[in-house]
């Protein structure tokens, strides 16, 4: 692959209430097939996607917080959440769902790619993508 | 919406003949879709049909076929997970048309 940029999708809003984490979600998915390195990050009530155990029943919207779970399998290698956020928010990353990410071919493994990052890091991962989604 | 009868059921499907609810599913419904396909199921299908349900159930959505290709060598074997087979049991797509069959929606990104 000659030509493979870095994608980053902001996620900053909660995962029910509106359609922007399902939508960040499915152009994940879609963007996955095309080969480029994606990394999705969760900051401010955006890490809410990610807090396991959720009940959309009386929602009237479906329950997509299991389908991150599968994203390894889609070729998403970083998933960052904002340390900030989830402290003001009294969560740590025992609430966090767990995705598994495996390289096929080389049967490498990382049993967890969801990353606590801080602010500094954050600016950082951030001006080092070529390609910035923000849901 | 059309409709297709299973065992004197008249169970919705959408334009491209997706089930519109995935609780009407049973077994039947994939024997009917087959048989309107000209295809005769087998273990083999229904070793996609049945992975492809677990997976939704786990991950509430169809994976990509890839993915699911990618799955299936994990679970099954690398012998069935390779795209030659899963279009030798499903013609029309493994994703597309298995996914059907199993009573989930249209893959994401599956056009």
């Amino acid at each position: 692959m000659s030509d493979v940029k870095k994608f980053m999708y902001l996620n900053r809003r909660a995962p029910y209430g509106t359609i922007y984490a399902w939508e960040s979600l499915e152009v994940v998915l879609i963007g996955a097939a095309f080969d480029q390195e994606v990394s999705l990050m969760f900051v401010d009530d955006g890490v809410f996607q990610l807090v396991k155990g959720s009940d959309t029943s009386e929602l009237d919207m479906k329950n997509f917080t299991p389908t991150y779970r599968t994203l390894g399998d889609y070729g998403v290698r970083h998933m960052y959440v904002d340390k900030a956020s989830l402290e003001a928010r009294g969560l740590t990353q025992d609430d966090l769902v767990e995705v598994a990410w495996e390289d096929w071919e080389t049967e490498e493994e990382v049993d967890n790619i969801v990353e606590i990052v801080d602010s500094e890091q954050i600016a950082k991962l951030l001006a080092e993508s070529d390609v910035v989604f923000s849901f | 919406m059309g409709t297709i009868n299973v065992n004197g059921k008249e169970l919705e499907v959408d334009e491209e003949g997706y089930l519109a609810n995935i609780n009407d599913w049973e077994p039947a419904v994939a024997e009917v879709m087959a048989k309107e396909d000209g295809l005769e199921l087998t273990d083999e299908h229904w070793d996609i049909i049945n992975f492809l349900r677990d997976y939704y159930e786990e991950y509430q959505i169809a994976p990509a076929v890839r993915v699911l290709t990618k799955a299936v060598g994990k679970k099954l074997g690398k012998d069935k997970g390779n795209s030659k087979y899963l279009y030798g049991l499903f013609p029309y797509g493994p994703g597309k048309q298995a996914c059907r069959y199993a009573g989930l929606p249209k893959p994401t990104g599956c056009v």
